[in-house]
């Protein structure tokens, strides 16, 4: 079941215009797991998260979702195994809330919904917070709203895997705990979820898998703990980085690391 | 606002035009005198519905066309496809003069195609944020295209020939066998209406289309499709009939929104009631002379879309 629901990366590299964005990759997602995607700006984490959910074009290398080639298998067929939520470019469509998260369910049910699509509809707007903006359009939302809107929509889609590429952008702390929270919920539920992550505290209290990504490689994967380290972490971002441990997971103290040199100045 | 009330008031008020437009003309209609039906059956039905199908038609294609490039100030007219279609029929009318009109149609239909894929083509190389810069690409596109149409024309004295299509379009000329071409136009109409999610969907993005499990280059050329046909269709049989899709879809999706499954049957019905309320004051307003209905439309329309810059791009998707 494990190794079915796995997402298996094989040889993937990316090139724009002969500048390679993605070096060769070979990497298994685990199925029924969090796994964070974490590293500095321009380490090829989108481009490797788009490449999975078949929004760049096919590229060298084979990616298998739940055992299907993601280069060959239909659109329609993909869109029922796994669901993406990227970064918004801010082009807002005039839909109301309810219509862009029944859209979700496209892949299902082709603009016909029944009673179960109502019903995954309904969840998702409850899970979000939706419902006192069901109503409302896209351009009149917030930024957060709007992130969490779309959301929603990834989430009706009801399919295996979850990409998302950089969800907590624009949310609050109490959105973004939340959105964890739910995806914690999906994972209990046999789901698997693929998040890059900016903010390494979500990664070290939420993930069960962290891939560390820099100049467009993989350079580290395994347990929060053992990628999270002041070590690893200094190396990958290439600035002091202190980590200590809360409630047996690692704390990334990731503002502190000039405090800790002035001290020994003093 | 609810779209049951505001779908039944305008099929109410295109029934009202469509009466007045029966009765309205340089002739009388009076019950009883010897031509009445024949006046009515060759000439008024006729134009009345050359009308409504025109209005329709460049209503939904403008609506579609802003969905698939994302855009809210674009129409087909102001992308260069009427001046495509135009040069179509003149390569066509050079070539082979003795071709059929199915023939002529299909040759314009194929040239729009290429113009409003050239015009997709185009500004998929423009930064989105900069909102302006498509359809300043458009009328850029529409004003070459034009340009090179006319030389040719003039080049080979047919200039007269094509003033037909691409000066204001006017309803006097229609008369029974001389409109039925618009059903085309017509029929392209209620294909979009099958693939409304799909265009609303690409409406999202075509990150979005891909996820949801689209294709959305298929979505893109079914749009397109859409566009070229009742273009083509409109500049052959009626001429240039601007700003209609324009107009229609941004008063309509600022009600309704981008769901073209509820919003398609208003903007339809909104295209409708707009030409042929055009065509009807443009028969009343210098009776019993005529103003053609695409000049009233002009004066209205860059009104209108005067009136659209200056609310500023807060609501341009």
């Amino acid at each position: 079941m494990k190794t079915r629901s796995a997402i298996e990366i094989t040889g993937l590299s990316h090139a724009v215009q002969r500048t390679e964005i993605l070096a060769p990759t070979t990497l298994t997602l685990p199925g029924g797991k969090i796994t964070a995607l974490i590293g500095p700006n321009g380490a090829g984490k989108s481009t490797l998260s788009r490449l999975i959910a078949r929004i760049e074009p096919p590229p060298e290398g084979t990616v298998l979702v739940n055992g299907l080639d993601v280069a060959q298998t239909p659109g329609a067929r993909l869109a029922r195994e796994l669901a993406f939520m990227g970064q918004h470019t801010g082009l807002a469509s005039r839909l109301r809330v309810r219509e862009l998260v029944a859209f979700g369910r496209w892949p299902h049910c082709a603009g016909r919904p029944g009673p179960a699509d109502s019903a995954a509809i309904a969840r998702a707007l409850h899970d979000f917070e939706l419902e006192p903006l069901a109503g409302r359009f896209l351009d009149t939302l917030s930024g957060g709203q709007a992130q969490r809107a779309h959301l929603a929509m990834a989430a009706a889609q009801q399919t295996p895997w979850l990409i998302l590429d950089e969800p907590l952008n624009n949310l609050d702390l109490a959105h973004a705990r939340a959105l964890m929270a739910h995806l914690a919920r999906l994972r209990e539920a046999g789901g698997s979820v693929l998040i890059v992550l900016h903010d390494l505290n979500f990664a070290a209290g939420w993930a069960d898998h962290v891939v560390a990504m820099k100049a467009g490689a993989v350079v580290a994967e395994g347990p929060p703990a053992e990628v999270l380290t002041a070590p690893g972490l200094s190396a990958l971002y290439e600035t002091e980085i202190a980590v200590t441990e809360h409630c047996g997971r690692p704390l990334v103290l990731h503002h502190l690391g000039g405090v800790a040199e002035r001290r020994q100045e003093a | 606002m609810a779209p049951r009330p505001l779908w039944l008031l305008a099929l109410a008020l295109l029934c009202a035009l469509s009466v007045a437009s029966l009765l309205t003309g340089a002739a009388s209609l009076t019950p009883g005198a010897p031509d009445a039906a024949l006046l009515l059956w060759v000439s008024r039905i006729p134009r009345t519905l050359a009308a409504i199908l025109t209005g329709a038609a460049l209503a939904v294609a403008g609506v579609v066309m802003q969905q698939i490039v994302r855009n809210r100030f674009v129409e087909p007219a102001t992308a260069g496809t009427p001046e495509a279609a135009a040069a179509g029929l003149l390569a066509i009318t050079l070539i082979a003069p003795d071709a059929p009109i199915w023939g002529k149609m299909a040759v314009a239909a194929i040239s729009a195609l290429g113009g409003a894929a050239l015009f997709a083509a185009l500004i998929r190389r423009l930064p989105a944020r900069e909102i302006f810069l498509v359809p300043l690409a458009g009328l850029i596109l529409s004003g070459v295209i034009g340009a090179g149409v006319t030389f040719l024309a003039w080049e080979t004295d047919l200039l007269q020939y094509i003033s037909i299509w691409l000066l204001s379009g006017e309803f006097s000329g229609v008369i029974a066998g001389r409109y039925e071409l618009l059903w085309l136009a017509g029929a392209a109409t209620l294909l979009a209406f099958f693939a409304a999610d799909r265009f609303a969907i690409l409406g999202l993005g075509p990150e979005a289309a891909t996820m949801l499990g689209l294709n959305p280059r298929a979505v893109l050329r079914l749009g397109l499709l859409v566009v070229a046909l009742v273009t083509a269709m409109v500049v052959v049989t009626v001429g240039m009939v601007p700003f209609v899709g324009l107009i229609v879809p941004n008063l309509v999706t600022r009600i309704m929104g981008d769901n073209l499954r509820a919003a398609l049957p208003v903007v339809a019905l909104g295209g409708a009631i707009l030409v042929l309320g055009s065509d009807l004051v443009g028969r009343l307003l210098i009776h019993p002379y005529e103003i053609p209905a695409g000049t009233i439309l002009g004066v209205v329309g860059a009104l209108a879309f005067l009136w659209l810059l200056w609310r500023g791009d807060r609501d341009a998707h």
